[in-house]
C-alpha cells in the first residue's frame, strides 16, 4: 500500500551545464513521468535549473549519524592525499 | 511493505520513548519494536551499535544545538523536540495551504491582467511552500496522508488569520502587505532553526516570498492613491486586518507555554511579543506613507523603548477563531475537504495506472 | 487590413484568456497539491500568452484601448474565443480532455503562426510553442492515466470526450475576414492544422484506450460572437470590479 498521495521522490537539479546535480527537495508522484513533471513545476518555477533527476526516496541509502566517526574521521589525517603535502623546489613551475 | 502503513499518528513517538536511560547513558532500548517511519528515515541503528559505542544521544543532541549545528532526520532527538517540530511544521504547512483560499478567492476577479497573473503566481507559491513544509514534516516520520487527515478532521491547527474573509480587492493587498509581512518576520527567523529540513525549506521559502509583501503593498499603493472609493476600500481593509494580523504572532509571552523549549531548540528565536513589537514598529510608517490610519487610538511612539505602544488584539476572539469559531473556519475546511474528496478518484486512477505499468513495485521496493 | 488583423489577434487573445480564466478556477482546489501547482503553471502560461495577444490587438486597433480594456470592457457578443474554452471545468477528466483538445490545437496553431509574416505574432507564437509543448505532455499523460486507470476514471474521461467533441469543429473554421490575412502569409491556414490535430488527438485517444466520438452534431457560433450561456457568467465574475470603478487604476 502506498500513501494516497503517491510515493515520495527526491529531486536533484542541475543549475548550469557541467555543474553537479544538487538535491533541492522532495515531492509526491504516482509515476516517473509525473515525478519529473511535478519536479519541473515545483522546483524550477524561477528558472533554477536546466536538468532534473527524480529518484524514489525508497531507493536512497543514507549513512547514519553513528557512522560519522568510522566513515569520515579516518579521512581527516590522510594529508598525503592533498597536493600541499609534497615539497617541490621553487624553481619548478606548472606543477 | 512499509511499516508506517500500520501506524497511527499516536504511535509515532514510541521508538524514541522506548530508550531507557540510566545515569545519563542509554543502556538498552526497553522494547526494540522500531517502527520504521518510512524506509528512508528508519532508525538504522542496531542494538549492538548503541551498546558498543556507548553513545549518549542526548549529549550529542545538546552539543549540536550548542554549536549551532543542525539536527538531521536520522539523528537522535528528544521526543518532545520531534513532537514539537511535527506540530509546528505541519501547522505552518496547513497555513500555507489554507492560506491559498482567501486570496485564491480573488483570482477570477482580479481587476487587471497583470494583477491576475501576479496573484496566480503568488497563490501558487503558497501551495509550493506548503508542499516544501509537508515534505520537511514527513522526514520526522509522519505521512502526507496523516498530516492531511489531521487538517481535514479539524484536529490540526493553522494560522487563525485565514479564517477571516476577503471581502474586497483591497483585502488581497492587505494580506500581502500585513499578513505576509508578519509571516516573513517569523520565517526569516526560522531559516536558522535547528532542524535541517525545516531550515532548508525556510531558506527556499524566504527567497521566493520576497516578492509577496511588495505585491501586497503595491496593490495598497494603487488603492490609497487612487479614487476616493479605492482609498476607502484600502482603509476598510486595514481596519479589518490589523488586529487579526497582530494575533498571528501568537498569545502574549506570559501565556505562551511552548516558547521556552522552542527557543532553546532554535525552532523559534524570538518571542511572540518581541516579534509583534517589531511588526508594529515597521508597519506604522508604511501605513502613514499610504495616508491610512492604523485602527488603534492608543498607538503612540514611545521614545524610551524606541518603539510604539499599542493595543493588544482581542485574545478572546483569537481563542475562538483558533478553536473553530471564526467567520470562515467551516468554509475553509470544507473547501479543503471537498478538494481532497473530489480528487480521490484522480489519485486512485493514477495509482492504478502506475501499478498496471509496473511502476509502483519499482517504487515501493 | 488592420481591422482584420485586429479581429484575428483578438480571437487568439480571447481564446487563451477565457481558457486561462477557467484553469485558474482550479487553483487551491486541485486533486492533490503537486497537481494543483502544475495546473496553475499552465494557467499562468496561458494567461501570459493572452496578455501578449491582447496587448498587440490593442496596438493594432490604435484607438487608445489597452489589453485590460479589451479584457474587461467588452460584452459577451464581442468575445471570439472558441466555445470549448468557456465550458465549465467539470471534473478533472473534463478539464484534462478540454486541455488535450486545446493543447494539441495550440501546438500546431503556434507552430504555423511562428512562420507568420507578422513578426509580433510570430514572436508570441515562438515563445508559446515551448510552453504548449509541455502542456501537451501534461494533459496527454493524464488522458492516458484516466483512460487506463480505474473503471471510474475511464468512464469519466469517455464522458468528457463525448460532451466536448461537439465543440471541436469550429476550432478550424476560418471567417471570411481572414482570407486576406491568409493570402498575405499573416494568418494560419487552419485546414492544414486540422489534419495534424486529428492525427495527434486520435493517437492520444487510442493510447488512452478511449473511443473517439462519432456522428456528433457540431456546435458553432463563436466566430460571430455567439456563445454558450456559460460565457456570460464567466465575464460577470471576471469583469465586475473594473466595471464598478471604470476610472480606477489597479
Amino acid at each position: 500500500m502506498s500513501d494516497s498521495q503517491g510515493p515520495v521522490w527526491e529531486v536533484f537539479v542541475q543549475r548550469k551545464s557541467g555543474q553537479p546535480f544538487v538535491h533541492c527537495g522532495s515531492l509526491h508522484a504516482f509515476d516517473k513521468e509525473m515525478a519529473l513533471q511535478n519536479a519541473r513545476d515545483l522546483y524550477t518555477r524561477r528558472g533554477e535549473g536546466m536538468a532534473l533527476w527524480v529518484v524514489p526516496s525508497s531507493a536512497i541509502v543514507a549513512s547514519s549519524p553513528e557512522d560519522m566517526g568510522p566513515f569520515f574521521e579516518p579521512a581527516n589525517d590522510k594529508v598525503y592525499r592533498h597536493p600541499t603535502f609534497y615539497q617541490i623546489p621553487d624553481a619548478i613551475k606548472h606543477m | 511493505m512499509n511499516d508506517r502503513d500500520s501506524m497511527k499518528p499516536g504511535d509515532l513517538l514510541l521508538p524514541v520513548k522506548s530508550f531507557c536511560r540510566l545515569s545519563g547513558q542509554i543502556i538498552a532500548p526497553l522494547s526494540f519494536e522500531i517502527h520504521a517511519f518510512s524506509v528512508k528515515f528508519a532508525y538504522s541503528l542496531t542494538r549492538s551499535a548503541y551498546m558498543e559505542q556507548n553513545i549518549n544521544f542526548e549529549d550529542i543532541f545538546e552539543s549540536k544545538l550548542a554549536k549551532n549545528d543542525f539536527i538531521e532526520p536520522k539523528d537522535w532527538m528528544p521526543d518532545n523536540y520531534r513532537k514539537h517540530l511535527i506540530r509546528q511544521i505541519s501547522q505552518h504547512a496547513h497555513s500555507e495551504i489554507v492560506g491559498m483560499l482567501p486570496e485564491g478567492n480573488w483570482i477570477t476577479r482580479a481587476p487587471s491582467l497583470r494583477s491576475k497573473i501576479v496573484l496566480l503566481a503568488k497563490v501558487q507559491d503558497e501551495g509550493g511552500h506548503g508542499l516544501y513544509l509537508y515534505t520537511a514534516a514527513e522526514t520526522l516520520g509522519v505521512s502526507r496522508d496523516e498530516l492531511l487527515d489531521a487538517l481535514h478532521t479539524g484536529k490540526a491547527k493553522y494560522s487563525s488569520i485565514f479564517n477571516y474573509p476577503t471581502l474586497t480587492w483591497a483585502d488581497v493587498g492587505a494580506i500581502g502587505w500585513l499578513v505576509d509581512g508578519a509571516a516573513i518576520m517569523n520565517q526569516v527567523m526560522l531559516q536558522r532553526s535547528s532542524y535541517g529540513p525545516y531550515s532548508r525549506a525556510m531558506v527556499r521559502i524566504c527567497k521566493e516570498e520576497s516578492f509577496h509583501q511588495r505585491q501586497g503593498y503595491e496593490i495598497m499603493t494603487h488603492l490609497a492613491f487612487g479614487t476616493p472609493e479605492q482609498k476607502q476600500m484600502a482603509q476598510d481593509a486595514l481596519n479589518r486586518w490589523w488586529y487579526p494580523t497582530m494575533m498571528m504572532f501568537g498569545p502574549p509571552d506570559k501565556d505562551s507555554p511552548n516558547s521556552e523549549n522552542a527557543i532553546k531548540w532554535r525552532i523559534k528565536r524570538e518571542t511572540n511579543d518581541q516579534l509583534r513589537q517589531r511588526f508594529v514598529n515597521q508597519t506604522v510608517p508604511q501605513a502613514e506613507y499610504l495616508g491610512l490610519t492604523v485602527p488603534d487610538e492608543k498607538l503612540t511612539w514611545n521614545e524610551a523603548k524606541q518603539g510604539y505602544d499599542f493595543s493588544e488584539p482581542d485574545w478572546v476572539e483569537f481563542k475562538n477563531v483558533i478553536n473553530g469559531n471564526g467567520p470562515c473556519n467551516k468554509q475553509r475546511l470544507k473547501a479543503r475537504n471537498d478538494a481532497h474528496k473530489n480528487g480521490a478518484w484522480v489519485r486512485e486512477a493514477a495509482a492504478a495506472y502506475a501499478k498496471k505499468k509496473g511502476e509502483s513495485t519499482a517504487v515501493a521496493a | 487590413m488592420s481591422n482584420a488583423l485586429f479581429q484575428y489577434t483578438l480571437r487568439l487573445g480571447d481564446s487563451s484568456l477565457i481558457l486561462a480564466q477557467r484553469l485558474s478556477e482550479w487553483t487551491g482546489h486541485g486533486p492533490f497539491l503537486e497537481e494543483d501547482l502544475a495546473l496553475t503553471n499552465i494557467a499562468l502560461d496561458t494567461l501570459g500568452t493572452a496578455k501578449s495577444f491582447l496587448e498587440y490587438a490593442a496596438q493594432v486597433e490604435g484607438k487608445g484601448r489597452t489589453d485590460d480594456d479589451l479584457a474587461f470592457f467588452r460584452n459577451e457578443r464581442e468575445f471570439f474565443n472558441p466555445l470549448i474554452t468557456e465550458q465549465p471545468n467539470g471534473d478533472y477528466a473534463k478539464t484534462m480532455v478540454r486541455q488535450v483538445i486545446m493543447d494539441v490545437y495550440h501546438l500546431y496553431l503556434y507552430k504555423e503562426l511562428a512562420k507568420s509574416k507578422d513578426t509580433t505574432l510570430s514572436g508570441i507564437a515562438q515563445k508559446a510553442i515551448k510552453e504548449v509543448t509541455y502542456h501537451v505532455r501534461h494533459s496527454a499523460s493524464w488522458l492516458e492515466r484516466f483512460g487506463n486507470g480505474t473503471d471510474e476514471s475511464h468512464q469519466r474521461a469517455q464522458d468528457a470526450l463525448n460532451e466536448l467533441w461537439q465543440y471541436t469543429q469550429e476550432l478550424f473554421e476560418t471567417p471570411g475576414s481572414e482570407k486576406e490575412l491568409l493570402a498575405q502569409g499573416v494568418a494560419v491556414n487552419l485546414q492544414d492544422i486540422q489534419a495534424k490535430w486529428e492525427t495527434h488527438v486520435d493517437e492520444l485517444i487510442r493510447k488512452a484506450n478511449l473511443k473517439k466520438p462519432e456522428n456528433v452534431f457540431m456546435q458553432r457560433g463563436s466566430l460571430d460572437g455567439i456563445h454558450t450561456e456559460h460565457l456570460g457568467y464567466l465575464l460577470a465574475e471576471m469583469q465586475h470590479l473594473p466595471r464598478m470603478h471604470p476610472t480606477a487604476k489597479w
